[in-house]
C-alpha cells in the first residue's frame, strides 16, 4: 500500500517537474524543503536534586539557570555557542582555543554538549569546592587527552590558547617563544622528578607549596 | 558586552581558575559587591501598565535611566513602584532591550515619538539591532527630508537686510516672490515662445508670385524677421547678464546647464552679426542657425516637469547606455545575417552590411518603412526573428526609466546605490565600534585607576602618603562611573594580564611600541631605558623625581631614576614595562628597583593618579626580595594603578 502511494507521489512530482520545465516557471525556490531537524531540547533535573549534588543554594541555582537558559534556550550548549559566549569576554584576542579546552573540561561525559547539570557541577567545584578539588579540576583542564599526565606539548597548547586570548595588541609585544618560555618555567616549577611530565600528585604538591597559587584559588569565591 | 552574556560572567570568572597554576604573578584582588542584596523584583508603572523585572536586569546598562540611580527620582513611596508618565507601548521595546540585549524598532511606531522615548530613557538609537536598523534609518531619513521640505517652503519669507543682488537672485530663482519677478518671468517666457515660433515660421513657404518658385517667409520678409530676432536676442542677452550679475557664485553659474543653454541660444546671432556676407562661411552660418532651436530648452526654467525629465534621463544614464549597447550588438548581428541571407537574390537592396543596418534598425523598432524588404526565404525568416527580438530589446529598459521618473517625481532624490553604500559602511562602522567598545572600556578604566577599590582593602603602612579623604573621593568617583559588572569583567581581564605577564594596550600604542621594538634590540637593561629620548615630561617623570622619600626599606633610591618611562606613552603605562619585563630578566638591580617602589602617590593634578603598592613576589626569589617584603604575607598584590 505504502509502496503504491510512494510511487504515485514520485510520478506526480516528476510530472510537476516536467510541467514547470515547459512552462518555464520563474519560481526557482525549491518547494520541497528539507525537514528541519527537531531542535534538541533538554530539561534539567529537578531543583532538589541539583541542590543535593552541588554546593549551591536554591536561589543561586535559580539565578544560574535563568542566565543559562537565556543564552541557550534549548537547554544545552554546544561548542560553537560556548566559544561565542566566552569570546565576548575577551574582545581583543581569540578565545576560541581556550574555550575549546574549557568545553572539554566541562563536558564530563564527552557527548559534545554541555547541559545545565554539567555546567552547574563544574561551577560548584570551581566556586565552592575545596582547594584539592579545584586543583584537580585545573589538572583535568590541562591534561588534554585525560591520560593522567601533563606533557610539555599539552601544556604548550594550553599556554598558546591563553596567550591567544591576549590578542595582538599587548605590551610588551608578544613574541613567538613567549608561551614556550612560560611552559619551561612552569615545568621547572612543577616537574619535581624531571621526567618530562607532570603527574597529578606533583601538580597538587607543588601548587600547595606555592603561596600565590593558593591565594588565587580563593579569589573567586564570592562570585555568585 | 551583551546583556545576556553578562549572566555568564560568573562562569567566565570561575573558569579563570584554570589560569592560576600557570600564572607566575599574584592576581589582583577581586572587586566585591559592597551591598550584596538578594535579587528582587521591581515594578515599573508606565502610565498605568505595570511591568515587572528583576533589578539585575535593569542594572546591565548602568548608563541609561533605568539602570542608574536616576530612576530613584521616579520612585513612588506609597505604592513602592517606579512611575513613568510615558507611552507604555514604546516602553515595551525599551524593556525588551534590557532583557535581551537587543533594541528593536516597531514598524507601526512613529519615528519621532520613538526617538523621544529613547532619548528620555537614555538609550542611544545606534544600538538598534541589525534586524530593525535599516527600517529605522529609512524612516528617519524620510522624516528629515520632510522637515527639510517644510523648511524650504518657509524659506520664501523675505529675510530682512538682503542686498539688491540677493533680492534679484531670489527673484530669478523663484518667480512667486514678488510681482516684478512674476512679470519678468512671463515676459521672458513670452519671448522664448515668440522666438521659437519665428524660427519655425521662417521656413514655411509663403505665398509667392505665380511665375516665381515658392520662397519661405524668411526670405520674403527678411527685415521683419530680422527685427524680431534682434528683439528676442536683446531680451535674452539682458536676462543672461542680469543673472550673471546676481548669481552668488558666478563661476558656478557659468558652469550650470541652464546658462550654457542660454549662451548657445544667443551666440549664433552675434556670430552672424560679426560675419560678413562671405560666400564661403555662409554655409557654416546657416548651420549655426540650427542652434537657435536650443532656445526651446530655456523653457525648462519655467517648467518643473521638464526639469524632472532631465533628472530622470540623467539618472537613467546607465540603463540608456545599456539599451544603446545592446541595440548596437543586435543591429550588427542581424545586419550581418540579413546581408548574407540576401546575398544570393538578384536586385537585392542589401548591398553591404552597413546598408543592412538601416533595415535592421527600422525593423527592430517596428517602424517597417518598406524601402528594404528581404526576398529570400532565409531572409524572411531572419527578418521576422529580427523584428521579434527588437520588441524585446527596446521594451526592457522602459519600465526602469518609468519607475525612475516616478521616483524622482515623488521627491525621493537619493540614489539607491549611494544609500546602500552608506548603509553598508555605517553598519560596518557600528560593528567595529561595538567590538572596540568593550576593549577600549577596559583600557580606559585601567587608565582611570579602577583598582583604587583594591587600594582600600589593603591597609598597608606604605599608604601613609595617601590621605584618607583622597582615597574615599577617588573611590566614590570611580564607583559612580563603573558598575559592578564592569569592574568584575575588568578584574577578569586583569587576571589574564597577570597570568601571561603581558598587558592589553590599544591599537596605536601597540603599533608605536612595535616599531620601537624593531628599532631597539632589547630594552631590558634599565639604564638604557632612561637614556631614551622622546620622553615627554609627564607627571610620572616628575613623580618619580619628587618622591625620593625615605622608605622603610629603601636601599637604593638611586635606582629610582631609571624608572622613568621608556616610551612616549601618554597614558603612563610605562612603569609596568619595567616591572613586567624584569621577571623575564634576572638582573639584581632590577629587582631592587621594583622593590623600592615608592609609596602610593596621588597627584592632585588631573594628569595622573598613580599608585604602586607593595612588592610583588618575584618568581626567582632572592633573599633580598624576601627581606623587602612588607608586613603580612596575606595581602600582597601588585596593584598597579596608572591614570591619565
Amino acid at each position: 500500500m505504502s509502496c503504491r502511494k510512494r510511487c504515485k507521489r514520485e510520478i506526480f512530482r516528476f510530472a510537476q517537474y516536467l510541467f514547470r520545465l515547459i512552462t518555464g516557471s520563474l519560481n526557482t525556490d525549491s518547494v520541497e524543503d528539507e525537514l528541519e531537524l527537531s531542535a534538541v531540547r533538554h530539561r534539567p533535573e529537578g531543583l532538589e536534586q541539583l541542590e543535593a549534588q552541588t554546593r549551591f543554594s536554591r536561589k543561586e541555582l535559580q539565578i544560574l539557570y535563568r542566565g543559562f537558559k537565556n543564552e541557550c534556550p534549548s537547554g544545552v550548549v554546544n561548542e560553537e555557542t560556548f566559544k561565542d559566549i566566552y569570546s565576548q569576554f575577551f574582545p581583543q584576542g581569540d578565545a576560541s582555543t581556550y574555550a575549546h579546552f574549557l568545553f572539554n573540561a566541562f563536558d564530563t561525559d564527552h557527548n559534545g554538549s554541555v547541559s545545565f547539570e554539567d555546567f552547574v557541577m563544574g561551577l560548584s567545584i570551581l566556586l565552592r569546592g575545596t582547594v584539592q578539588e579545584k586543583l584537580n579540576w585545573a589538572f583535568n583542564l590541562y591534561d588534554i587527552n585525560k591520560d593522567g599526565y601533563i606533557t610539555k606539548e599539552e601544556m604548550l597548547d594550553i599556554m598558546k590558547a591563553i596567550y591567544d586570548m591576549m590578542g595582538k595588541c599587548t605590551y610588551p609585544v608578544l613574541k613567538e617563544e613567549t608561551p614556550r618560555q612560560h611552559v619551561e618555567v612552569f615545568f621547572q616549577k612543577m616537574d619535581k622528578n624531571k621526567d618530562g611530565v607532570v603527574t597529578i600528585d606533583e601538580f597538587i604538591d607543588c601548587c600547595q607549596n606555592d603561596e600565590n597559587i593558593m591565594r588565587s584559588m580563593h579569589l573567586f569565591e564570592n562570585v555568585l | 558586552m551583551a546583556a545576556g552574556v553578562a549572566a555568564w560572567l560568573p562562569f567566565a570568572r570561575a573558569a579563570a581558575i584554570g589560569w592560576m597554576p600557570v600564572a607566575n604573578l599574584p592576581m589582583p584582588v577581586a572587586p566585591t559587591e559592597k551591598n550584596k542584596r538578594q535579587d528582587e523584583l521591581i515594578i515599573l508603572n508606565v502610565s498605568g501598565r505595570r511591568f515587572q523585572t528583576w533589578r539585575n536586569t535593569l542594572d546591565r546598562y548602568p548608563d541609561t535611566l533605568l539602570g542608574s540611580s536616576e530612576k530613584e527620582f521616579f520612585y513612588n513611596e506609597e505604592t513602592k513602584e517606579y512611575f513613568f508618565d510615558r507611552d507604555p507601548d514604546v516602553f515595551r521595546s525599551v524593556l525588551n532591550f534590557y532583557r535581551t540585549g537587543k533594541l528593536h524598532y516597531p514598524r507601526y511606531e512613529c519615528i519621532s515619538s520613538y526617538d523621544e522615548e529613547l532619548a528620555f530613557f537614555g538609550i542611544v538609537p545606534e544600538i538598534i539591532g541589525d534586524c530593525c536598523y535599516e527600517e529605522y534609518k529609512d524612516r528617519k531619513r524620510e522624516n528629515a527630508e520632510r522637515l527639510m521640505d517644510d523648511q524650504e517652503d518657509n524659506k520664501d519669507a523675505k529675510l530682512p537686510n538682503m542686498t539688491f543682488r540677493e533680492t534679484m537672485w531670489r527673484a530669478f530663482e523663484n518667480p512667486h516672490t514678488s510681482t516684478m519677478a512674476l512679470v519678468f518671468y512671463y515676459v521672458t517666457g513670452f519671448f522664448i515662445a515668440v522666438s521659437v515660433i519665428t524660427n519655425v515660421v521662417e521656413t514655411v513657404p509663403c505665398g509667392s508670385a505665380p511665375n516665381q518658385k515658392e520662397v519661405p517667409c524668411g526670405e520674403r520678409y527678411t527685415v521683419a524677421f530680422f527685427c524680431m530676432d534682434t528683439a528676442c536676442v536683446m531680451i535674452f542677452t539682458v536676462e543672461y547678464l542680469m543673472r550673471l550679475f546676481a548669481a552668488p557664485s558666478r563661476y558656478r553659474f557659468m558652469r550650470s546647464v541652464m546658462s550654457i543653454i542660454d549662451v548657445v541660444a544667443i551666440l549664433p546671432y552675434y556670430i552672424g552679426l560679426v560675419m560678413t556676407d562671405n560666400e564661403d562661411v555662409s554655409g557654416a552660418f546657416v548651420t549655426l542657425r540650427v542652434f537657435r532651436v536650443f532656445r526651446i530648452f530655456k523653457f525648462s526654467r519655467h517648467s518643473q516637469g521638464l526639469r524632472i525629465l532631465g533628472y530622470t534621463l540623467k539618472s537613467c544614464a546607465s540603463e540608456l547606455g545599456f539599451l544603446l549597447f545592446s541595440l548596437t550588438m543586435a543591429i550588427i548581428i542581424f545586419a550581418t545575417v540579413m546581408f548574407y541571407a540576401e546575398k544570393g537574390s538578384s536586385s537585392s537592396k542589401f548591398t553591404s552590411i552597413p546598408a543592412s543596418f538601416w533595415y535592421t534598425i527600422v525593423t527592430m523598432t517596428t517602424l517597417g518603412y518598406g524601402d528594404m524588404v528581404p526576398k529570400t526565404i532565409a531572409g524572411k525568416i531572419f527578418g521576422s526573428i529580427c523584428s521579434l527580438s527588437g520588441v524585446l530589446v527596446i521594451a526592457l529598459p522602459v519600465p526602469v526609466i518609468v519607475s525612475n521618473f516616478s521616483r524622482i517625481y515623488h521627491q525621493n532624490q537619493r540614489a539607491d546605490k549611494r544609500r546602500a553604500q552608506k548603509v553598508q559602511k555605517a553598519r560596518l562602522a557600528r560593528i567595529r565600534i561595538s567590538k572596540t567598545g568593550s576593549s577600549s572600556a577596559f583600557l580606559h578604566s585601567k587608565r582611570n585607576g579602577l583598582f583604587n577599590e583594591a587600594l582600600e582593602l589593603t591597609q598597608l603602612p606604605y599608604k601613609m602618603n595617601l590621605s584618607d579623604q583622597n582615597s574615599t573621593e577617588d573611590e566614590q568617583r570611580l564607583s559612580k562611573s563603573t558598575s559592578l559588572l564592569e569592574s568584575q569583567h575588568h578584574h577578569l581581564l586583569h587576571c589574564l594580564e597577570k597570568t601571561t605577564n603581558h598587558e592589553f594596550v590599544d591599537e596605536q600604542y601597540y603599533q608605536q611600541s612595535y616599531l620601537e621594538a624593531g628599532l631597539q634590540n632589547y630594552p631590558s637593561r634599565s639604564p638604557s631605558l632612561s637614556s631614551q629620548d622622546g620622553v615627554t615630561g609627564t607627571c610620572c617623570t616628575r613623580r618619580s623625581k619628587k618622591h625620593h622619600t625615605p622608605l622603610p626599606n629603601a636601599s637604593a633610591p638611586a635606582h629610582m631614576q631609571p624608572l622613568t618611562h621608556t616610551h612616549t606613552h601618554p597614558q603612563g603605562l610605562q612603569e609596568l614595562s619595567t616591572i613586567h619585563i624584569q621577571p623575564l630578566s634576572t638582573s639584581r638591580s632590577s629587582l631592587n628597583m621594583r622593590v623600592d617602589e615608592p609609596a602610593p602617590l596621588n597627584c592632585q593634578s588631573s594628569q595622573i593618579t598613580t599608585a604602586i603598592i607593595s612588592i610583588p613576589t618575584p618568581p626567582v626569589t632572592t633573599p633580598e626580595g624576601d627581606a623587602h617584603l612588607p608586613a603580612g604575607p596575606t595581602h600582597q598584590n601588585v596593584v598597579k594603578v596608572s591614570a591619565l
